[in-house]
């Protein structure tokens, strides 16, 4: 199917959200939609998938001008999309979850239910999935779930596929296969445009790229364009990629983790028997899928889950169950895996997130009466120093873009006197221009001689920054390495192999 | 991020005056109340109903329809109004002559009477609300701060500086008790409040009567259910001295203390902050190292304590004795502290204004059922449907084509029943 997009603007208010967006995809083409979180591109989905009515604009349809005013009429007309977060029901099975809604029937309105398994395994087959028609999909692993989503769409007889970031969820190997599976659609003629604001699966998969910026189309590229021009036509700046650190000299032992075992919360073991150690000066990056453990193991080092059996010290000092003030007392910074969940409260002003763990401290706060104007002083300053872009110190948190929420946390976190920072996926959701910011400080806080971990389900990131890696799968470390080793053998060791067979 | 750099238009004068505050709701509100009053008066009063199924019998059928429904509509208003703040012929009449004041001045003394143990409640049951707490049972902590504060100013005596100080600290001690048991209850077993302040209101009522008819606090004498007085000693006493006619007392006083003590609390301390962030954000203050169970203690200490000077307070300038229908049904300003609270978006001047206004309401309220025979439930009509509008500022939004209201300016005053 070919599908042409002819200036579609779509405002929200005064907000322009898509501006004369125009882009034609070719039958059997892998089309990459780039750009940044908020540049637009969910909006552009949303309106070719009914979700939104464009203000202006039309799309066309192998050449034929096809409104479309709902996403039944989407999919009538054969557009598919997989959202970036699965809409499946987890109890059902595959077949259930495939015919939900467009049931076939047979006499007296019985589910056909051998006929859906039959289309199922047909499409699977054609197109190498390789899903179990009778899976219940919450016992599939993250990237086969996808799949179902794609042979959802796929059984509503999609000539085109949509998939929103579709690699966000998954692990190295779960890419590839994804990327195997989208050039075998292509080649079996079905069109498909590829939402990312990932530059090395743009380059390694797409046929075409577009690139939008602030809802305006900025151009197109080759995929043979390299990493950092794609980058600088996506933030509209030259932006750089790999951040610079000094030398790795690591110092003394600074958190020492042995054996510790942590529940989560459903009461099943999380984290089994960890231990790790970070020196001073050194970033020690924690990766693997999320899942496996990251979360709890955090949550237990600053005093948020209570630690079952084992021993957490800083600087020789028994950190092991304190309460969360405590753990801050003791100079553990945390950048919350959660931002808006455990970082900041968005209805409260910047200024007050900027101190929302320190309010008693001096000199913010006397005989128990805020210092307003000390509270509001430090605002300004970390403000200009953290290049926070906010209209007003005074302005609610839920005010600032995600990137700016982050450098609030950041700045908190690092303006107050550390001994040791956690930061848990530091950058998730954020732009590169963001990405770049967070990276930097971090490895200056490094660089300072401070020790830190890493936690990222993100294997650049865990890359760029980390000096050593561990490798955390089904609650346990299955190996740490150095960052020099190839990504394969990270994300074997990401999908539970151990050290000694993933260092082929 | 990049949604920010396009540059908005510059709203209307129009949009801007209404969508920067959210008192304009609030006044649109009021507003809207009154008309669905009016509504109810023109549908229920049979001189209206008359007039208009007569409106055929004459040339001049719908005009005088028309002019009995305003007649009836406007005295009703009229009488609420004179009732309540000042009858303005009576002032005049007192300015020119010197003579009536009493008269002139008792509406609004008796709205600030009724408002000023509704203020101190309201904002006990604010504070909660900010941290995320539903006081429900305000009315039974009031109640207990009524026993133990007249319980202290009539079976002790002693002289005024030393009694009515304690009178009203007996009073806030007894609602602090009543107030901690569900605020330890659900720091430290999860035991949600408000089913147990709820609870707590019909303990708070079986411990009156039995206070009030089976102990020496009973009236001595006395088969009624009736308390002994406060001694002259432990009451707040009339603030233009006992001669003057006039109820409203130095209550007034601990009332603006309250609310200094309030903002003080919520805009100035760190343990308000805590309060605060916890009821915006409960994961993020445990992250921040707030620590919730001592937060929700004292946050029920300090609702309850305030519940229980209220009580004290309405007993210490009104009426000097309890009796056991103390607080009940109408009178439980507890229950109105809940709308007061939210009217005044849970801020400490917000509740003032707010207290007064439903004080003025009821107050003249009862000038209005005395003097047109319209029944006092139509104040509380109109009361509950000024709420009912605060709450759904979208829907006022759209009656008056409102447009930039943003939802933000009108935030919701609690974060519903999870803890």
């Amino acid at each position: 199917m070919q599908l042409e997009l002819r200036g579609i603007t779509k405002r929200f208010g005064s907000f322009t959200a898509n501006d004369q967006i125009s882009l034609k995809v070719e039958p059997g083409q892998i089309h990459s939609l780039l750009g940044e979180n908020g540049a637009g591109k969910s909006t552009l989905m949303n309106v070719l998938f009914g979700l939104l009515r464009p203000d202006e604009g039309e799309i066309l349809i192998d050449g034929v001008v096809a409104p479309i005013a709902d996403s039944g009429e989407a999919v009538r007309r054969g557009i598919g999309m997989v959202h970036q977060h699965f809409m499946l029901v987890p109890v059902f099975s595959v077949t259930e979850n495939v015919v939900l809604g467009f049931e076939p029937t047979k006499s007296f309105d019985r589910v056909d239910y051998r006929r859906a398994t039959e289309d199922i395994e047909r499409l699977s087959q054609q197109f190498h999935l390789d899903v179990d028609p009778d899976a219940i999909v919450e016992n599939l692993p993250v990237g086969l779930q996808q799949r179902v989503e794609i042979l959802k769409a796929l059984s509503h007889d999609a000539e085109l596929l949509i998939l929103d970031e579709p690699t966000a969820v998954l692990t190295p190997q779960e890419i590839d296969s994804l990327m195997a599976i989208m050039r075998s659609l292509a080649a079996a003629g079905k069109s498909i445009l590829f939402i990312t604001h990932k530059l090395k699966e743009v380059k390694a998969v797409a046929d075409v790229i577009t690139v939008i910026r602030q809802g305006h189309v900025v151009g197109t590229a080759e995929p043979s364009a390299s990493e950092s021009e794609l980058a600088s036509m996506m933030v509209g700046r030259n932006v750089q990629l790999t951040v610079e650190k000094s030398p790795f000299n690591p110092g003394a032992e600074v958190l020492e983790v042995r054996d510790l075992v942590v529940l989560g919360d459903r009461g099943l073991v999380a984290v089994d028997g960890v231990s790790i150690d970070v020196r001073a000066g050194e970033v020690m990056a924690l990766a693997g899928v999320q899942g496996n453990g990251q979360t709890e193991f955090v949550e237990a080092l600053v005093g948020m889950r209570p630690v079952l059996s084992g021993t957490i010290t800083l600087h020789g000092r028994d950190i092991t169950n304190l309460t969360p003030r405590q753990a801050l007392d003791a100079g553990l910074g945390h950048i919350p895996e959660d931002r808006q969940r455990d970082g900041l409260v968005l209805s409260m002003s910047v200024a007050d997130n900027l101190v929302l763990n320190t309010p008693r401290r001096a000199p913010f706060a006397r005989h128990g009466t805020r210092d307003l104007a000390a509270v509001n002083d430090n605002a300004v300053r970390l403000v200009h120093d953290f290049d926070i872009r906010t209209t007003s110190i005074q302005g609610p948190a839920s005010s600032l873009s995600g990137g700016n929420q982050q450098k609030v946390i950041v700045a908190r976190e690092l303006s107050r006197p550390l001994e040791f920072l956690i930061a848990s996926q530091p950058t998730r959701g954020l732009d590169v221009g963001s990405i770049e910011y967070v990276h930097r400080q971090i490895i200056e806080h490094r660089n300072h001689g401070n020790g830190s971990l890493i936690v990222s389900s993100e294997l650049d990131e865990v890359l760029a920054l980390g000096d050593r890696i561990a490798v955390m799968y089904e609650g346990k470390i299955s190996g740490v390495v150095d960052p020099s080793v190839s990504r394969e053998s990270i994300g074997l060791l990401m999908t539970g192999h151990t050290s000694e067979t993933a260092s082929v | 991020m990049s949604e920010v750099t396009a540059a908005p238009p510059r709203p209307s004068l129009w949009v801007r005056y209404t969508s920067s505050s959210p008192i304009v709701v609030t006044v649109f509100a009021l507003v809207l109340g009154l008309v669905v009053g009016a509504l109810i008066i023109i549908t229920t009063t049979p001189a209206v109903l008359d007039a208009w199924r007569a409106i055929f019998h004459g040339w001049d059928g719908v005009p005088h329809a028309l002019n009995v429904t305003f007649n009836n509509v406007g005295a009703a208003y009229r009488s609420m109004f004179t009732g309540s703040i000042v009858d303005p012929q009576g002032f005049w009449h007192s300015l020119v002559t010197g003579k009536g004041w009493t008269n002139t001045l008792t509406p609004i003394s008796e709205t600030f009477t009724y408002a000023t143990p509704l203020v101190i409640v309201s904002i006990g049951v604010g504070i909660a609300f900010q941290t995320g707490l539903f006081n429900i049972g305000a009315n039974g902590q009031a109640v207990i701060g009524g026993i133990s504060g007249t319980v202290v100013g009539s079976m002790l005596h002693m002289p005024t500086i030393l009694h009515l100080p304690l009178t009203l600290l007996a009073g806030i001690a007894g609602g602090m008790i009543c107030g901690a048991v569900p605020g330890v209850l659900k720091a430290y077993t999860g035991a949600h409040e408000v089913i147990v302040t709820l609870m707590f209101n019909y303990v708070a009522y079986a411990f009156l009567l039995f206070m009030v008819l089976s102990t020496p606090f009973q009236q001595p004498g006395q088969q009624n259910d009736i308390s002994r007085t406060m001694d002259p000693s432990a009451q707040l006493a009339p603030l233009f001295g006992s001669s003057s006619g006039l109820r409203v007392s130095f209550g007034v006083f601990v009332a603006a203390l309250v609310v200094a003590f309030a903002w003080w609390l919520l805009n100035r301390s760190s343990l308000g902050f805590d309060f605060r962030v916890t009821g915006a954000n409960p994961s993020a203050a445990r992250a921040s190292g707030i620590n919730a169970r001592s937060v929700i203690v004292v946050a029920f200490l300090i609702s309850g304590g305030l519940a229980g000077l209220a009580g004290v307070v309405q007993v210490a300038s009104t009426t000097h004795y309890i009796d056991g229908g103390f607080l009940i049904g109408n009178a439980g300003i507890g229950f109105t502290a809940i709308t007061v609270a939210l009217l005044g978006r849970n801020k400490p001047m917000g509740i003032v204004w707010a207290a007064l206004l439903f004080a003025a309401l009821g107050v003249g309220g009862r000038n209005m059922q005395a003097a047109t025979g319209i029944p006092l439930d139509l104040a509380t009509v109109i009361q509950s449907v000024i709420v009912l509008f605060v709450a759904t500022p979208v829907l006022v939004k759209e009656i008056f084509r409102l447009r930039g209201v943003s939802t933000a300016s009108v935030q919701l005053a609690t974060t519903g029943w999870g803890s």
